[in-house]
């Protein structure tokens, strides 16, 4: 009897406890939107936080965005070649990178490269004091600490992930046009043709945005409410990545389903 | 590291992806490409538009002059209305002819304008009053075998 009244206690507050985290990151994301203000009003907080995030994370998000195209213009390239149309090579890479893989691939390797770094960062500064002090010192964390990295991930996400898509472009012509040697000018021009401005590459845009608010706040929230141990702060990191891209994919289906229907 | 050398690195990177949306819009996208800019607008009747769609191509010659702007139907004469914008530099007479093609045999479908002899040009908001429907290949097919069985009796 008692296990079945712990096992129903457990459900319960674990549910409490879920409830409470998303309930303080919210609060959190509120409070970062009100103290912005100040990273704004100080730049150099901001710039610096998007050299770490967004600067740092150029190499990994070029060299992945080469291959992840050489690999689609290869795969696709077999299938397209048996029905005759390996022209349409272009259109395959380009509507694959700018629709899909260009948002998701870009957030998963930001949440990998930045995110875990982000919670590292803030979930040491908690466990060595540093945000108490501050606190001590009336300097608000959240305006110091909090929101320039906000803000820096959330400019950061969208222009790595437009640099993954045309690099992305670049490894597909390089295999397709230059490798394999499809006929360059048809491999643009049916691109052209079948890759509208406002509802392929804007759509795209809108979702790495979408992609950068979510990896960024989730990143911040782990690292400011990790306990203050050594433990601790790994555990935040590993959340971090699990999390951020588990809402990544989740929110990828949700903005493709009533984007491109 | 010092601010000054923090600062170009960021900007770079603005600028790497300002150029990367650029080259997006302008060598992937359609950006530039449609570069028609004053219209006019013709509508045509159509029974049957089979899988034509808002955006497609108006050709004439299998030139792009024109898109089509948006497709309605008509709940008093029951036929589709479609709405063309069709680029002001090219002039067609009234007694044009609109048919609905098919690019290759899977490909869009698309709207032909074949130019008549009417003197008079067509106008703004003027109707195409001669169409052709998409070919819807059920329809084809029956009246294929309506006429092997007309044929046998």
């Amino acid at each position: 009897m008692n296990k079945i009244l712990n096992f129903i206690e457990g459900i319960g507050s674990t549910f409490r406890r879920k409830m409470a985290r998303l309930g303080a990151g919210t609060r959190l994301f509120f409070l970062v939107l009100i103290y912005s203000g100040d990273s704004f009003k100080r730049i150099h907080l901001t710039i610096r936080e998007i050299y770490f995030t967004g600067v740092l994370s150029l190499i990994i998000i070029v060299v992945s965005a080469f291959f992840v195209g050489m690999v689609l213009g290869l795969q696709g390239y077999y299938t397209l070649e048996k029905y005759g149309s390996s022209e349409a090579i272009g259109v395959l890479v380009a509507l694959a990178l700018v629709r899909e893989l260009g948002p998701v691939v870009t957030a998963l390797l930001f949440a990998g490269r930045a995110g875990t770094a982000i919670t590292a960062e803030i979930g040491l500064m908690k466990a060595t004091e540093q945000l108490s002090a501050m606190e001590v010192m009336a300097v608000s964390p959240v305006a110091r600490i909090i929101a320039p990295r906000f803000w820096a991930g959330m400019i950061s996400m969208p222009i790595l992930a437009t640099i993954f898509s045309m690099v992305g472009i670049l490894g597909g012509y390089f295999i397709a046009v230059l490798v394999i040697g499809v006929d360059e000018g048809s491999f643009w021009s049916q691109m052209q043709a079948n890759v509208d401005f406002s509802n392929d590459i804007v759509d795209g845009a809108i979702k790495s945005i979408v992609f950068g608010f979510a990896c960024t706040i989730i990143a911040l929230f782990e690292g400011f409410d990790a306990p203050p141990t050594a433990e601790g702060v790994s555990r935040a990191t590993t959340r971090t990545v699990v999390i951020s891209s588990l809402a990544v994919l989740g929110l990828d289906f949700i903005l493709t389903s009533f984007m491109f229907v | 590291m010092e601010r000054a050398k923090l600062d170009i690195w960021v900007g770079i990177f603005v600028i790497l992806g300002i150029a990367a949306m650029f080259g997006l819009a302008t060598k992937v996208g359609n950006l530039t490409s449609n570069s028609i800019k004053e219209t006019y607008q013709v509508f045509a009747n159509f029974e049957n538009i089979g899988g034509l769609k808002p955006r497609a191509a108006v050709k004439a010659a299998g030139v792009v002059v024109g898109r089509v702007d948006s497709i309605v139907f008509d709940t008093e004469a029951y036929h589709a209305v479609v709405k063309m914008k069709v680029d002001t530099r090219y002039i067609f007479p009234k007694d044009t002819f609109a048919n609905i093609y098919t690019a290759g045999l899977l490909g869009e479908q698309y709207i032909g304008l074949e130019a008549g002899g009417d003197l008079e040009n067509l106008e703004d908001g003027d109707l195409i009053t001669q169409t052709q429907d998409a070919v819807v290949l059920e329809k084809l097919i029956s009246q294929f075998l309506y006429n092997k069985a007309a044929e046998e009796d």
